[in-house]
């Protein structure tokens, strides 16, 4: 069994936390720490894949300042994603060759600790092939993303991960296409489910240690969670 | 020579898309050195030199899929001859009035739904045209992004467009065939535009597959007359405002005169903030505005002012002008422009009265209604770049004066307080650019630290 780094850093901007799974990240390949995962929310932003278009961003610069959400553009899989408050971000750097040397099958495990997460909670998740992330039924009985995906990978090491939507303004939803696709965003408040976060990042992190294997799952001290040390 | 060949993912994977070259033919590579990006899933991968030497051969284009244990470069040692071109890169000479266009969409379209020009040496087309394209729903019918992206670039009306893909559904091989009709019927012209075109000197080498345009159905089945297909604008010229001309001419000649150096400071404004959170309602009733953080750090820049009167000053040649009144101008964003009226005798006034004085400039500023006098005689400025969400920011000096400070966003933090506690304060970067001609930095900080005394320490009775 291996061993689990979790580190919970609340509300961190983009480029903070960028910063630090960029310095995990190669702390993770130097061998110096185990495997982690970053759980936190950021405030309102626009974050573009390699692979995104910008026309999936449907404001303009000027007016994303005003409406104060950042835009990045990224290095991992996918197109363009809102992330903001009310939003559960994990981030897990881990070393695939201790796993499975399987990048598909990596992705396909995230979206397995969510859809075993929403099991917990009485909601059906399901995949949808060609559309990485999780999906459920809303309201009206259409497919709607609750979660969405993006890695990227650099010697089999993990970085990016999963936004799964808690309690997420899905307005802000409007302002893009998200990942390309013109389909509903979902949230666990908006399917009629309302529970404290911290209840959801639990069952978050117990189905992920359950499904890539890890045991333990260890807190990172409180002051060691902003930096690599 | 060594190959560099598409590594196995992944059990299932079979293929991927090599999004993006990360070196280019000729350059120097160390082994393990990050040499391209391929993409599957939504999960993005580096993969790494197996040697070292250089890079002498591409054979992949970015944007095509790949079928694992292709060849897509060559390593050679140090000197190795670099191959003239590759392969792939040339193009049947019909489709080049598409080219241009058509590269760029491969290049960003990752997760190209059709086989795009695969090289020659890709042993498994059969598996690419099984790539899964992205779906997009849409009132009118669901078309790609990529597919979209092209009919832009185009100026094509997809509605004339007949589509052969699932439910009518217009693929990317309709579009281009579609292009392709449209082009052929206008050959002579369109022949002529085409930077990439491949020289004729240099022949297919190889006969690469015939890209999805070229073998796709040829005209659309309504014999509808093709469009004139205008050459789409790269760039679009416009003329400055005139206030736009002045802001820039102000701005570089502020960096020309003066020696910048900004400052940062980060100010607890917990004090501040609750005294604002419980005014706010009863200034909009009393006064019809709300109440912001600016005055308060008008008033305490105000102050600062008073202690440190060189920072109230400007040059004059060789000397020193001090001026004797603290006239603070507030810098004010416009669409696409920004002014900095004026607020006289700030020192003389309290925070209800700077505010009041900040809405009223504010506002006449945007209905363009201020008075010449209203934005001259300023003898020191404030910007609060932290109502767009900056933290901290590096103002440029409002010419003839010396200094002008920056309030970044005012944000809840956990900080260490009292010892070893961990509270959650309001805090809040103030950056002071100031010119170091006149000022040094120890006066600088100085001024700063005062600000931050005043404001650290408001007492709950003054507004």
């Amino acid at each position: 069994m291996r061993k689990l780094e979790l580190r919970a850093l609340g509300r961190i901007s983009y480029a903070d936390a960028w910063a630090l799974q960029q310095s995990l990240e190669a702390r993770r390949k130097a061998g110096e720490i185990c495997d982690q995962l970053l759980l936190l929310e950021h405030p309102h932003v626009l974050t573009l894949g390699r692979n995104g278009h910008l026309e999936n961003v449907l404001l303009g610069r000027d007016r994303l300042a005003e409406l104060g959400i950042e835009f990045f553009e990224i290095n991992r899989g996918g197109d363009i994603t809102y992330h903001g408050p009310g939003q559960i971000v994990g981030y897990p750097i881990v070393d695939l060759r201790e796993w499975k040397r399987d990048v598909v099958a990596y992705v396909r495990g995230l979206e397995e600790t969510v859809i075993r997460t929403l099991a917990r909670f009485g909601i059906e998740g399901c995949r949808e092939p060609g559309a990485t992330g999780v999906w459920v039924r809303d309201k009206d009985g259409q497919l709607a993303k609750i979660c969405a995906i993006g890695v990227h990978i650099s010697r089999w090491v993990t970085t990016h991960g999963w936004a799964f939507n808690w309690t997420t303004d899905l307005s802000y939803f409007r302002y893009i296409v998200p990942c390309g696709l013109t389909r509903p965003v979902t949230s666990l408040e908006a399917l009629g489910i309302a529970l404290p976060r911290a209840i959801v990042e639990q069952a978050l992190v117990e189905e992920f240690a359950r499904v890539f294997d890890y045991d333990p799952v260890v807190a990172a001290a409180p002051a060691a969670r902003l930096t690599a040390v | 020579m060594t190959d560099v060949v598409m590594p196995q993912m992944g059990e299932s994977i079979v293929e991927g898309t090599l999004t993006r070259w990360l070196k280019k033919v000729g350059d120097q590579v160390q082994r393990d050195e990050p040499l391209f990006e391929i993409s599957t899933d939504k999960v993005d991968t580096e993969i790494p030199a197996p040697a070292e030497g250089v890079l002498t051969e591409i054979l992949v284009q970015e944007g095509a899929a790949v079928a694992i244990n292709t060849v897509v470069a060559r390593i050679g040692a140090a000197g190795e001859a670099v191959a003239a071109a590759p392969a792939v890169a040339a193009k049947p000479a019909p489709a080049a009035a598409t080219a241009p266009a058509d590269a760029q969409a491969q290049s960003e379209d990752a997760p190209a739904p059709e086989p795009v020009a695969a090289p020659a040496a890709a042993p498994a087309p059969a598996a690419q045209a099984a790539a899964p394209e992205p779906v997009a729903e849409e009132p009118a019918g669901p078309v790609s992004p990529l597919v979209r992206k092209i009919a832009r670039e185009n100026n094509i009306d997809l509605k004339l467009v007949k589509g052969t893909g699932a439910g009518g559904r217009v693929t990317k091989a309709d579009v281009d065939a579609y292009l392709a009709a449209s082009a052929s019927t206008a050959t002579a012209a369109k022949a002529a535009h085409g930077p990439s075109a491949p020289a004729p000197a240099a022949p297919t080498p190889v006969p690469a597959p015939a890209p999805a345009f070229v073998r796709a159905p040829a005209p659309p089945p309504e014999a509808l007359p093709p469009l004139p297909r205008p050459e789409p604008a790269k760039v679009r010229l416009e003329p400055m405002s005139i206030m736009r001309q002045k802001i820039a001419e102000h701005m570089l000649l502020s960096k020309r005169t003066s020696a910048h150096v900004t400052t940062v400071h980060r100010v607890d404004m917990t004090q501040v903030a609750r005294l604002r959170a419980r005014a706010k309602e009863e200034f909009r009733e009393r006064y019809g505005f709300g109440l912001t953080f600016l005055p308060f750090v008008a008033r305490a820049a105000a102050e600062a002012l008073r202690a440190f009167p060189i920072v109230n000053a400007s040059i004059e040649g060789t000397n020193i002008l001090y001026h004797n009144e603290i006239n603070i101008g507030i810098a004010v964003a416009l669409e696409y422009g920004l002014i900095v009226p004026v607020i006289r005798q700030a020192d003389e006034k309290n925070v209800a009265g700077l505010q009041r004085s900040i809405v009223d400039l504010a506002a006449r500023a945007r209905s363009r209604q201020l008075k010449p006098d209203e934005v001259s005689g300023g003898t020191f400025s404030i910007t609060n770049f932290g109502s767009f969400g900056s933290l901290f920011a590096t103002p440029v000096i409002n010419q003839p004066q010396v200094a002008i400070l920056g309030l970044g966003a005012v944000e809840k933090v956990p900080v260490v307080v009292d010892g070893d506690a961990i509270a959650i304060r309001s805090l809040a970067y103030l950056a002071l650019t100031f010119d170091h001609r006149l000022i040094d930095g120890a006066l600088g900080d100085q001024f700063c630290q005062k600000v931050k005394q005043v404001l650290e320490n408001w007492s709950d009775q003054v507004l």
